[in-house]
């Protein structure tokens, strides 16, 4: 929903990025202005994943990109580590970027066609790595060989002798390779057939475990996300309408909208209902002229005056549970 | 349930998989007599000469559809699921592929028909919805000559009545403001709209079989719930046929009465949905079904992958084509091609049926010789057993 406020934020040491109030604004024709992202804050503690899920245009991807200053966020803080990235000059922020690596959807386009495996995955050494060859080397094949690609075989290799799935995974070799402390992935499954989805999503689980990674997963299959996260933020027009930690955000969603998405999934289960009075009404509306107070009010079916006049904020449903909406989804009702 | 987000409220077509549809049609295909089925497609193949090699994307299938009943084919990419519709709806235009077999509509042999006489057949008979609304519709033809061109040519209408139409048709597919929308090119719309349209187009000569091929795959999953939604309302008030190509086996879960799976240009498994979802007998499915994450598991269930990747469709192993990713694979599945066997309206390609003794066996024998596949399905077969236990 349309929510702001910080009150879900963790007082907690081992907070590794923390997001406040992050802005992203661009400029659209005639003086306008595309509000991409409008005051989403979140953390993430060390070795945890945190899900961010919502559908095309709710500004996702977005805020991954500028948590890595890329593009600078409009306005609003990202730490890592306590270190304010947001105020970083452009050399500290590239010796920063070893820290924050990213993933992409598209595995494919995302590796170089004309160059070889070993130098695609060696390419951040390059930059902030050991210069000789045969350490780089060393760390490429290690890290080529955790995510189960046979190194000799792909060193002198290019991205188009390998399958959809096996790009994915040299993508991800490239990101680790710098040991960083948070990767941001933006739909790295989302390209993929679903046996080799799987694959990607236990090989992420179990590259978790071995190196400890703090992940950001950008993704919009709900069950996705659910299978790989900690906590799940649901977002909607640059906004975030509900924070939980994962089995109780399914059990128990309390934002009209998550539970819309929830209820729009399509689970392969013969006997679930479809529910077709689960119809939302209406288009999502433009991020130029987004809706006054809660941004979800002109689909919402429980919206009222107080939702057009005053954004919610985030409140507590429950421990760790987080929604911003003047309606809340009550369990009993 | 607690939240009602409509005015419309259900309709008759929520319950599927038993209802008296699929009975029907499980009764006459067991008589073996009765009508003529809408579609019947036997030993269909489509090859294509690549460097002298030809690709087998679609090998011997064979089914049918009868008028009311939507059938689902469930694939992943390559497993020949688009070549097949393409190939029955007779619009295969690569100029290397060569189809053989026999496609019948209503009793009418369409394979060998040129194009001039299919036309016949298409938009009247049999239409198609594709899965991606931005390249399917003309980008600089405005919505409305794009909805009435057929109803002018198949049904000779004037160019009023046909415009009339086409408000009601866009009426159907519920887009608001339908004569104002008429005017619009495609990129004024949203994906969603988008696909309403080409499904409004679809529907404008009233066809008795409607192919949707990925119909939602572009789609929002919000978007997706609305599609599928009118396409089973317009399918079950226009007593259509239907056949359903999709990747995602919670798309056609509760949305048809019949399904079949396709590997690397076959069927190898099909059933009604309902036995289909409660008795999976071929590897494929089981494991295609086990990799799927589920919002109804608890976060962090380590997922059952598919191990390896489908075979090259040029040079496919000898015997069963799923064999080197199959936990239970067995010296047999390498030599000898397994056959697809009914038993009670339930078809599989497999000679170690899930479920089985032997595969019990095969399977057991499998991990003691720590095959990398067998270990994943073990320890899921185990969770399973244990949470049922």
């Amino acid at each position: 929903m349309a929510g702001s406020g910080t009150s879900h934020l963790r007082q907690h040491e081992d907070v590794v990025l923390r997001v406040e109030n992050l802005t992203v604004e661009f400029p659209a024709k005639g003086g306008k202005v595309v509000h991409a992202v409008s005051g989403i804050s979140f953390d993430v503690l060390r070795g945890e994943t945190l899900g961010l899920v919502g559908e095309s245009g709710c500004g996702k991807s977005t805020t991954g990109r500028a948590l890595l200053q890329l593009p600078a966020p409009t306005g609003g803080s990202v730490q890592l580590d306590g270190e304010e990235l947001t105020s970083l000059n452009r050399s500290a922020m590239t010796s920063r970027r070893t820290d924050i690596q990213m993933i992409f959807q598209d595995p494919i386009s995302s590796l170089n066609p004309r160059r070889t495996i070993g130098k695609i995955v060696a390419e951040p050494l390059e930059v902030w790595g050991p210069k000789a060859e045969d350490e780089q080397w060393k760390l490429v094949s290690e890290i080529l060989d955790a995510v189960g690609i046979d190194p000799d075989s792909a060193r002198y290799k290019r991205p188009h002798e390998y399958s959809g799935g096996q790009c994915q995974r040299i993508s991800i070799a490239r990101a680790l390779v710098m040991e960083p402390k948070v990767i941001i992935c933006d739909e790295p499954v989302s390209a993929l057939d679903v046996s080799v989805q799987a694959q990607i999503l236990n090989m992420l689980e179990d590259l978790k475990a071995k190196y400890g990674l703090t992940l950001v997963f950008i993704a919009h299959d709900l069950a996705v996300v659910k299978n790989i996260s900690d906590r799940v933020a649901v977002m909607y027009l640059g906004k975030m309408c509900e924070i939980s930690e994962s089995d109780e955000l399914y059990a128990r969603p309390a934002h009209p909208y998550t539970r819309l998405l929830m209820d729009s999934h399509p689970e392969p289960n013969p006997n679930a209902e479809i529910d077709e009075s689960v119809v939302l009404g209406g288009e999502i509306p433009s991020p130029i002229n987004p809706p006054s107070g809660c941004r979800f009010r002109t689909r919402c079916p429980f919206a009222d005056e107080r939702c057009a006049a005053e954004e919610p904020t985030m409140t507590m449903v429950s421990e760790g549970h987080y929604v911003a909406c003047h309606h809340p989804l009550a369990e009993a009702s | 349930m607690y939240i009602s987000y409509t005015t419309s409220g259900r309709s008759e077509v929520v319950s599927r998989g038993t209802s008296t549809c699929w009975e029907g049609v499980a009764l006459s295909s067991v008589d073996g007599s009765s009508s003529t089925p809408l579609l019947s497609v036997r030993n269909l193949r489509t090859h294509f000469d690549v460097g002298g090699h030809a690709v087998k994307a679609v090998d011997g299938v064979s089914f049918v559809v009868h008028e009311g009943m939507t059938l689902g084919v469930v694939g992943e990419s390559g497993s020949g699921k688009t070549v097949l519709s393409r190939s029955i709806m007779g619009i295969n235009t690569a100029s290397n592929a060569s189809t053989t077999g026999s496609v019948r509509y209503n009793g009418t042999e369409l394979i060998g028909k040129s194009k001039r006489e299919l036309r016949d057949f298409w938009g009247e008979e049999m239409a198609m919805v594709f899965q991606d609304p931005m390249t399917s519709l003309n980008p600089v033809v405005r919505i409305g000559r794009q909805l009435t061109e057929h109803l002018r040519a198949h049904k000779k209408m004037s160019k009023a009545a046909a415009t009339e139409l086409a408000i009601q048709l866009l009426t159907w597919v519920r887009i608001p403001e339908p004569e104002q929308r008429l005017s619009n090119y495609p990129h004024q719309m949203s994906g969603g709209m988008r696909q309403r349209v080409c499904i409004a187009i679809a529907l404008a000569c009233s066809p008795h079989l409607l192919f949707a091929d990925e119909p939602t795959t572009a789609l929002d999953v919000t978007v997706q719930h609305q599609i599928l939604n009118l396409l089973s309302q317009q399918q079950s008030e226009r007593k259509m046929g239907m056949v359903l190509v999709t990747h995602d086996l919670g798309v056609v879960a509760t949305r048809t009465d019949e399904i079949a799976v396709m590997y690397a240009g076959k069927i190898v498994e099909k059933a009604s949905t309902s036995t289909l979802f409660s008795d999976m007998r071929h590897p494929y499915t089981q494991s295609l079904f086990w990799s799927i994450p589920k919002t109804s598991e608890p976060k962090h269930t380590r997922l059952s992958a598919i191990v390896g990747r489908p075979p090259n469709l040029a040079a496919l192993p000898v015997g069963c084509s799923f064999a080197d990713r199959c936990p239970y694979v067995q010296p047999i599945c390498r030599e000898v091609e397994p056959q697809l066997t009914t038993d009670s309206n339930h078809s599989f390609a497999c000679h170690l049926p899930v479920g089985s003794a032997d595969a019990d066996a095969a399977l057991s024998s499998n991990i003691a010789q720590g095959l990398a596949q067998s270990e994943a399905a073990a320890i899921r077969r185990d969770a399973q057993t244990g949470a049922s236990a």
